[in-house]
């Protein structure tokens, strides 16, 4: 059992969960109630995590982040040190992997909440921010709180685009999935499945979570 | 105008829209039309809620909306309360909840006291804890009241408001929002395809037919002329006035009532002495004659003359329009006996009122 590889795993999650929630909030209410052009466009790239093999992903990102593209010296430049290859690296290719997972469960609740029940907000005398804070986000919790387990969980399995853009460094990009991988490589059967256990444990419980807070918002 | 609310609205896109008309203050106004002649748009412009080309929306002299000038004051600025069709409660919050979120504008120290306030006003003692899924129709719809009228506003808007209640509540919604009127005397726009929301509620009429206005006026009036368009050609024809409780006989279970030039009497009538109720007099339940008749069971036997005689809708009917004093009444008969009668524009006539025959609505 790698503990370093499960904690790095957890701390990547948790990361990414909560850098990509509230931007994946504003984007997702831009494109449930914005009128504007390119809005099909966009919906399309934050949907192409979905559709692309991980590897290709992995693969472009591994080329915009490497050290002889704009944004790899930007970041090196702030990192002092690459950032394909390291945790950094990996919490950006997190982000943007997820995109889907974060955005479409909170697009479609706030898509669900009735054009009137915003109107009525307005006319309650609440301004945009106040309306987005007392009514859209209670209102859409169940769908903000669907992204934020699918996004923990996937990203805790993802393991085309880490192993393309992370490697397998020890303590930096050796994720958990990345591990169970090297165990089953080294013919270390144990090790490999209590990790697999781990991972499948935590879907479930993730899986389960969701399903029930889907049923308290249809209930509703 | 001084006080009240002016609108005008004009667009082109997505359906072709220009209107204006101006609603008085602290009386009822219906936008009457059929679905789809720019009703709503109308009431969502007012609030703010829809933008388009060419807005111009003043109350009570105050510029809430000129396109012309660059002026558009947001929607939750704006003094208006909004009592949308399907109520748009919002389903996660109690009713005090939402009442207390409207009352932002209001000092916070106050605001518990006037939550209380209006939910007694409204009858809902007991349900200020519940969330809207726990209330009846009638109850959803007393919260919406609740909750627009806690903004304090100048204008009350109302979109179809009983169109999702069936018939039986219709009726007794109509009594309250009535009575909430006679009490408040908001200045009030009631959105309706339901003309009989404008006969027993409204005392101004805007008619609308695919985004233009095709007449305006009291209700009185264009009932009393017949004349509102889109309604004539099926409606019965009948006369709405408002007419003030000049006494209650309680031996003889009679009310009198009293318009400009006009006194009926009429089975008792629910409402305190000088107080104003909304009577309908229908054309065929008017009768006329040339001679006082004795020996019937009548009650009002009112001194008319004749003002015009028109073809009614079935070829052998005549409408006669009277004036009583100055309150006009409507009288169908057939052309057999309008020829009897020897009734001419200007000729003197008895109009003959069943006292069971007005309808009153207190």
């Amino acid at each position: 059992m790698d503990w370093t590889a499960l904690g790095l795993s957890l701390r990547l999650s948790l990361v990414t969960v909560l850098l990509l929630l509230p931007a994946a909030f504003l984007l997702a209410r831009g494109l449930a109630y914005g009128r504007w052009r390119g809005r099909g466009f966009v919906e399309a790239l934050v949907a192409l995590p979905l559709i692309l093999p991980p590897t290709v992903v992995g693969y472009y990102l591994l080329v915009a982040f490497g050290r002889a593209s704009p944004l790899g010296q930007v970041f090196e430049s702030f990192l002092g040190h690459p950032l394909v290859f390291s945790f950094e690296g990996l919490v950006l290719a997190s982000l943007l992997v997820n995109l889907p997972f974060a955005v479409q469960p909170m697009q479609n609740a706030l898509a669900a909440i009735p054009p009137a029940i915003r109107d009525a907000a307005r006319c309650c005398g609440l301004s945009p921010a106040s309306a987005v804070r007392r009514i859209e986000l209670p209102l859409a919790l169940p769908g903000i709180a669907t992204a934020a387990v699918l996004t923990f969980a996937h990203t805790l399995g993802e393991f085309g685009v880490v192993l393309m853009v992370g490697g397998s460094i020890p303590g930096e990009t050796r994720t958990v999935s990345i591990a169970i991988y090297d165990r089953v490589q080294a013919f270390d059967q144990p090790a490999a499945a209590a990790m697999a256990l781990v991972l499948l444990l935590i879907a479930v419980t993730a899986l389960a979570v969701t399903n029930s807070l889907a049923r308290r918002a249809s209930r509703r | 105008m001084a006080t009240g609310l002016s609108v005008r609205v004009k667009q082109a896109t997505p359906f072709a829209i220009d209107v204006a008309f101006d609603a008085p203050s602290g009386e009822v106004t219906a936008l009457f039309g059929p679905s789809g002649s720019g009703k709503t748009t109308l009431l969502r412009a007012i609030a703010g809620l829809h933008r388009a080309e060419d807005i111009s929306i003043t109350c009570d002299r105050e510029t809430w909306t000129d396109t012309a000038r660059g002026i558009h004051l947001p929607a939750h600025l704006r003094p208006a309360g909004f009592v949308f069709q399907d109520y748009a409660l919002f389903p996660h919050l109690t009713i005090s909840e939402q009442i207390a979120l409207s009352l932002a504008h209001r000092p916070a120290a106050g605001r518990r006291a006037r939550v209380a306030e209006l939910i007694a006003m409204m009858r809902l003692d007991g349900l200020g804890d519940r969330r809207p899924a726990a209330l009846s129709g009638g109850q959803q719809q007393r919260a919406a009241l609740a909750r627009a009228l806690a903004r304090d506003p100048k204008v009350l808007l109302l979109d179809e408001p009983f169109a999702a209640v069936d018939w039986a509540l219709r009726e007794s919604l109509r009594h309250e929002l009535m009575t909430l009127q006679r009490l408040l005397s908001l200045t009030t726009l009631l959105v309706t395809h339901d003309f009989e929301d404008v006969a027993k509620l409204a005392s101004h009429l805007v008619v609308l037919e695919r985004g233009r206005v095709t007449a305006t006026g009291t209700v009185q009036d264009l009932t009393a002329r017949n004349a509102v368009p889109g309604v004539t050609d099926w409606r019965e024809p009948a006369v709405a006035l408002d007419a003030r409780v000049l006494a209650q006989d309680s031996t003889r279970q009679l009310t009198r009532l009293g318009a400009t030039g006009l006194e009926l009497e009429v089975p008792t009538v629910d409402a305190a002495v000088g107080t104003t109720v909304r009577i309908q007099l229908a054309a065929r339940e008017v009768i006329l004659a040339s001679q006082r008749p004795e020996g019937l069971s009548l009650h009002n036997v009112l001194e008319a003359h004749v003002i015009a005689i028109e073809p009614a809708t079935h070829p052998a009917l005549r409408l006669v329009h009277l004036e009583v004093g100055t309150t006009r009444l409507l009288s169908l008969v057939t052309a057999d006996a309008a020829r009897k009668l020897a009734l001419a524009p200007g000729a003197p006539v008895l109009a003959l009122v069943k006292a069971v025959a007005v309808e009153a609505f207190a």
